[in-house]
Order: structure tokens, then sequence, then C-alpha cells
């Protein structure tokens, strides 16, 4: 049987412990309202541009753009996007674990993987590989355009320059509160949604005749870095609202446990307290006897 | 009473303006367009510049920077990067930018670095149409 004390400190502690997990998920919600709004305001942005994107390329020569070049592939690039922070249950994990599978699915295929990282999870998952060709961390918690500008920046001029034939992009997929999956998408070279987009401009009677200012192909130019842009802002976003989403599921299933513990330990101490006692009575019941005698 | 066209502007912070107006004037890259209703379809990248519309008597400018704009069905749509109105921008701090990417840029110049100039430019532009936009409000 531990003593009182003992077991009254261990209480306190998982008290303690649960006061801050309590704490963690209520700023974990607040966040998550935070990202779900910039979710909902960057939609209408990624509707339009992929109607933009589906009707430019309808009447476009892919070959024409060396962003959409299809290569034979020597070397792959996995962009990688994490949260920054943990103690979000097994989000990270899932998504590290699914560009594992892939980098291996790619060396068995004999072709050479490297790895950008957004955000510190995935990046200190993956150092040790010594894979990692560069890391963007502690980005995660202010979504900004131009973070996501360097990112599609520097991986387009790795794809121009010929140092990666293809790249993915592995990040999650904010379903809803309680689900987020990890998903994988192909970034470079754009193979834009030509189902949709091609359909519907034949469907307009071949097609609307726009004026182009400048030519298609000039605008094609601006178009296609912007459509990485949208992409790796997109993939931001969800991740960042499925940490906090991940997150408040962690800290509500933590705080449920310590709740737990403290039943647990509690009742351990009241048999405690209660043994005292009845030890305490007995000896005062003895000591009176022994007096009478 | 003239005819009207349907304008939106996009940004990835949500959309900026929506509402139905007589005429839009655009800083397209091969110049400044004007745009009325029903105009035929028309795809333009966009400058950093002044966006500005009129409706009814009231004329409003936005500063618009990083885009494109479709016209199809007597709509115009522009995504941008980022639109701001003329009375939300603080002049002084445009003014100090300008002063900043003036420096940077002779900087740049005297050093030869390419990349830096370019961003410096890019700057300089934006703050030179802030401050526009925020005038002739």
């Amino acid at each position: 049987m531990p003593s009182l004390k003992e077991v009254k400190t261990k209480i306190d502690g998982v008290k303690k412990t649960s006061q801050i997990t309590k704490a963690m998920n209520m700023v974990a919600s607040a966040k998550l309202r935070g990202a779900q709004d910039k979710m909902e305001a960057f939609r209408p942005y990624t509707a339009k541009f992929n109607e933009a994107m589906g009707t430019m390329s309808g009447n476009m020569d892919a070959s024409a753009f060396p962003l959409m070049e299809k290569r034979e592939v020597k070397t792959v690039e996995l962009v990688l996007v994490t949260s920054d922070r943990g103690l979000c249950g097994s989000f990270n994990a899932n998504i590290n674990v699914m560009a594992e599978k892939m980098m291996q699915k790619f060396e068995d295929e004999g072709k050479k993987v490297s790895i950008v990282c957004v955000g510190k999870k995935g990046n200190q998952y993956f150092q040790k590989t010594g894979k990692v060709r560069k890391a963007y961390t502690d980005i995660m918690g202010t979504f900004q355009m131009f973070n996501a500008r360097a990112i599609a920046q520097d991986v387009a001029e790795q794809f121009l320059a010929g140092e990666t034939d293809e790249v993915h992009l592995i990040s999650a997929s904010f379903k809803s509160v309680a689900v987020q999956k990890p998903i994988a998408e192909n970034l470079l070279p754009v193979q834009p949604e030509s189902s949709e987009g091609s359909e519907s401009t034949e469907g307009e009677g071949g097609g609307v005749d726009y004026i182009y200012e400048p030519s298609p192909n000039e605008i094609m130019d601006v178009l296609l870095p912007l459509y990485m842009n949208v992409m790796v802002y997109h993939s931001m976003l969800e991740v960042g609202a499925s940490e906090h989403a991940a997150r408040m599921t962690a800290m509500d299933n933590a705080t449920n446990a310590c709740n737990d513990i403290v039943d647990e330990l509690t009742t351990i101490y009241n048999k405690a307290r209660q043994a005292a006692i009845t030890g305490d009575l007995m000896d005062i019941v003895g000591g009176a006897e022994a007096l009478k005698g | 009473m003239a005819e009207s066209i349907q304008l939106e502007v996009v940004t990835p912070a949500g959309a900026v303006v929506s509402e139905s107006v007589d005429i839009v004037t655009a800083p397209g890259i091969g110049g400044e367009f004007g745009v009325l209703a029903n105009h035929a379809p028309f795809l333009s990248t966009l400058k950093i510049g002044s966006l500005a519309y009129k409706q009814g008597g009231s004329e409003t400018h936005l500063m618009v920077s990083g885009g494109f704009c479709e016209v199809s069905n007597n709509k115009i749509t522009f995504l941008v990067e980022a639109a701001e109105k003329g009375d939300e921008i603080d002049v002084d701090r445009a003014m100090k930018a300008k002063e900043r990417a003036e420096k940077r840029l002779l900087e740049a110049k005297s050093q030869k670095e390419k990349i830096n100039m370019v961003r410096a430019e890019a700057a300089m532009q934006r703050a030179l149409a802030r401050i526009k936009v925020a005038q002739s409000k």
C-alpha cells in the first residue's frame, strides 16, 4: 500500500496535467476556427483559378511549357507538408509514414528521391536519412502566401534545371474535425484536370474564343507558377486546419484519461486513509484496554 | 441607365469586391484597359497597379498586385494576390516603403545582385501603386 502522501502528490500532478491538456484543447479549437475561416476564404480563389486553368489548358499544347514537360523519371522530389508542433496524436506520423512508403516505392523502382520538408515534424523524421534537400520550418502558424510562393519557386527551379523529373506533394486533407487523411498529389509536371476543363470548353461549341493579352503562351507562363503557389498554399492550409483538429481530439482524449486516473488514484487514496484510521483506532482501543487492566 | 457588368475581385484571403458596376479600368500587362458591359471574352495578366471601377457617380480605386483577370458572360473576375481599397491604405507606411525600396534598389544596383534588384523593384511598384490609389480616392 503506497503512503498517503505519495498518492496525494500523484493526484495533484495528474490534475495539473489535465489542466494543461484541457487548455490546449481549447486553444486548438480556437485556432481551428481561424484556420477553417482561412480555408473557406481561399476556396473561391481556388475554384475560379481552376476554372481559368481548365479554360486555358483546353486550348493549349502542353508540350510548349517546360513546367508541363513529361520526362523519363530518374529523380523524384517529395514536398512534405507537416505541422511544426507535436502533441496532435498520430497526425504527423500518418503523413510521414505515407511519405516513407512512397519513398520506398520510388527507390525500389531505381529512382532517386529527395525531400523538401515544410513544417518541423517532417524534417525531424527524415533528417537522419540525409535526403532532405531543404526544410522550411516555423512557417505553419502564420499562413502567408509568400511562404508558399518561395517554396513553389524553389521546387520549380529544381525541376526546370533538370534536377528533378517529378514532384509530389504530400500533405493532409481536412475532411472534418474528426477525420484527416494524408494525401499525395502530383505537383510537377503540371497536369491540369483536363477531364473537366477541356470538356466544358468543348461543350460550349469549340471553346469560347478568348482575346488573350498578351499571347496565350505568355499567360500560361504566368499561370503555371501561380498554379503551383495555389497548390502549395492550399495544402498548407489543409495541414494547418487538420493539425488543430487532430490536436483537439488528442487533447480531449488526454483530458479524459487524466480524469480516469484521478478517479482511480482517489479510490486508492481513500482506501489508504481508511486503513490508516482503522490502524489508529486499534492503537487507541488497545491502549485503553491496557490501562484498564 | 447604361448596362452594367458584374465585377468580382478575389484574393487568397477571400472575395474583396462583388458588385455590379458600370466600367472597370485595370492595369493589364500590355497597358491599362477598360471593360464595359457585354465585353467579348478576354483574358489578361495584370501588373501591379491601380484598378478602378465606377458605379453610378462614385468611383472606387483598388491597389492590386500579381494576378490575372478574366472576362466572360458579362462578368469580370480578378484573381489577384492582394487587393487593397484606397481608404485601407496607410500612406505614411507606403511612403516609407517607397524610400526603403529606393535605397535597396541603389544598393542592389551597385552590387549587381539581380534577385535583390527584382525584389526591390517589385516593392517599389507596390509602394507607388499604393500611394497612387490612396491619393485618388
